[in-house]
């Protein structure tokens, strides 16, 4: 899933990048800035993840993370990057039995900014991730999960909350396995997209594979533009169409950060909103 | 307060509002009532400004405004305010947070101070202590998770914090149960004012059993074609709309 320069260039046949801006990673391709991070959290403890990650250029990174039997993983991922970056992250994640993780994306910066994530569940397990993108100009912005089920009874949860405006792409590639001996798994996935212009894309693909009989697994997703009767209802109350369009969309980011504190959840929030209203930089020709 | 002078309007290019007039002074309560595609609820979409809705002939002024030269928000800040018959949620957005958020863009709109967080709490917990809603509720998502009744109590405690000059109330009464009602009904009574009218859209005289309007008007076909006192709640009631609009 990562774009490591040792291999080959991926292309459109391969499903994971059908619509990423492969362009943009080509103009960066030789250039090999990879790096790779291990994050280890030991069996019973508690750790947090915070990746803020800026700056300008090719970042090509790979995070290892194994979270031990029993153990929590909170964490908190912000990719802001300059107008030119592009960015390829990848979180490889393995949960041991009975580990807890919770993670949030915040997609906002880079012309091309790609945030994946390969979970490995143990045995019940629990993985949720809150996603939010938020795209403008002619950015490519996406993030890919795969989920594996490998083992009995884990939970998964992903949702997904991405904005498009002008003639930017976003995508969310979601992929969840369930395999044969998997028994009682509860998976459940929400990606929702809201394109606030007629030249914005917005993809979004569940994909659930399923080998095992008794388990549950959710998924939903939906692209539309903010709801007209809600937007009378604020002007109604005196509210000017540009601040009622700004409370819709904190409005429809907020199931993405639910499971947050409320202040975190406002930060976060507001940090997006507030990304809405920068200019962005163009790509370069 | 508000006059209403040969009003026609029409949504998706059908004729529903087909010279509608009224007058409505000051300190006045009215009600509208008519039956099912009269066009009661186009009428208070048209004077609050709703888009799709198209007004081709006539005008309306709010204390000598225009008020068809201006958008819904600026309706609202000129003293307009409409409780609707289906309150919108908003998840993620907590009703402290949009009405504070409403109050104050209609006060920056009107030249005056917003309102401090202090002022706006101790407003707000006056009228939701008086609509029966506890401050609980209130910091949860507009609408959310609340009954029928509660939504319809919550477009109450708006309408007391924002304190408009002219009420438009679309069908409040449908969904209460009988106590929601006359919690409802209190409301508005206690919050009839020399500088202030209501004006009361229904189905039902039940609300006016409660609510006594100076006058009521019958809508049929986009018309008023009826006009009376209280009196003439009780003879819809008894005789329909099918004798009066023939």
């Amino acid at each position: 899933m990562t774009a490591q320069s040792t291999q080959i260039l991926p292309t459109r046949r391969n499903e994971d990048w059908r619509y990423s801006d492969l362009d943009a990673l080509r103009e960066v391709w030789p250039q090999d800035i990879q790096t790779t991070r291990t994050l280890n959290v030991a069996a019973g403890e508690t750790a947090r993840l915070d990746d803020h990650l800026t700056g300008n250029g090719w970042r090509n990174e790979i995070v290892e993370i194994t979270v031990a039997t029993g153990a929590t993983l909170n964490g908190t991922i912000v990719q802001s990057r300059d107008a030119d970056a592009v960015t390829t992250q990848h979180y490889a994640i393995t949960l041991g039995a009975g580990a807890r993780c919770e993670l949030h994306i915040l997609q906002t910066g880079s012309r091309y900014g790609r945030i994946s994530l390969a979970v490995e569940m143990g045995e019940a397990s629990h993985f949720a991730l809150g996603g939010v993108i938020i795209a403008a100009t002619s950015q490519t912005q996406e993030i890919v999960t795969h989920v594996n089920h490998d083992q009995p009874r884990a939970t998964s949860q992903q949702i997904i909350r991405a904005v498009a405006d002008d003639q930017s792409v976003t995508s969310y590639l979601g992929k969840v396995a369930v395999a044969r001996g998997a028994q009682k798994t509860d998976s459940a996935q929400s990606a929702k997209a809201l394109v606030l212009t007629r030249t914005a894309t917005a993809n979004l693909k569940p994909e659930l594979e399923i080998f095992a009989d008794d388990v549950k697994c959710a998924h939903g997703a939906s692209v539309g533009a903010l709801d007209a009767n809600a937007l009378f209802y604020l002007q109604s109350r005196g509210i000017a169409p540009a601040e009622a369009q700004a409370l819709l969309t904190r409005s429809f980011l907020a199931a993405a950060f639910a499971n947050l504190d409320d202040d975190d959840a406002m930060q976060l929030t507001d940090r997006a909103l507030a990304a809405m209203q920068k200019p962005r930089g163009e790509k370069r020709p | 307060m508000l006059q209403i002078h040969d009003l026609h309007a029409s949504v998706d290019g059908k004729q529903i509002l087909n010279g509608l007039s009224l007058t409505i002074n000051a300190g006045e309560i009215h009600a509208i009532m008519g039956p099912n595609g009269s066009g009661k609820s186009t009428l208070s979409y048209v004077l609050a400004g709703r888009a799709g809705y198209e007004v081709t002939q006539g005008s309306v002024t709010l204390d000598g405004k225009d008020l068809l030269a201006l958008d819904a928000h600026q309706r609202a800040a000129a003293g307009l305010f409409l409780g609707l018959q289906y309150p919108v949620e908003i998840p993620g957005v907590s009703n402290l947070m949009f009405l504070r958020t409403a109050l104050n863009a209609q006060r920056r709109a009107r030249g005056e101070p917003e309102a401090s967080g202090a002022e706006f709490m101790r407003l707000i917990k006056v009228e939701a202590e008086g609509f029966g809603l506890s401050m609980d509720m209130l910091k949860r998502p507009v609408n959310v998770g609340f009954s029928g009744g509660e939504k319809k109590r919550n477009e109450m405690v708006q309408m007391a914090v924002l304190a408009p000059k002219m009420a438009l109330l679309d069908e409040t009464d449908s969904g209460l149960d009988i106590d929601a009602l006359r919690i409802v009904a209190d409301g508005i009574n206690r919050l009839r004012a020399p500088d202030r009218a209501t004006l009361l859209i229904t189905h039902y005289q039940r609300l006016l059993d409660y609510v006594v309007p100076d006058r009521i008007h019958v809508l049929v076909g986009g018309r008023i074609v009826r006009s009376g006192g209280p009196e003439l709640a009780h003879e819809l009631e008894r005789d329909g709309y099918v004798d009066i609009a023939a």
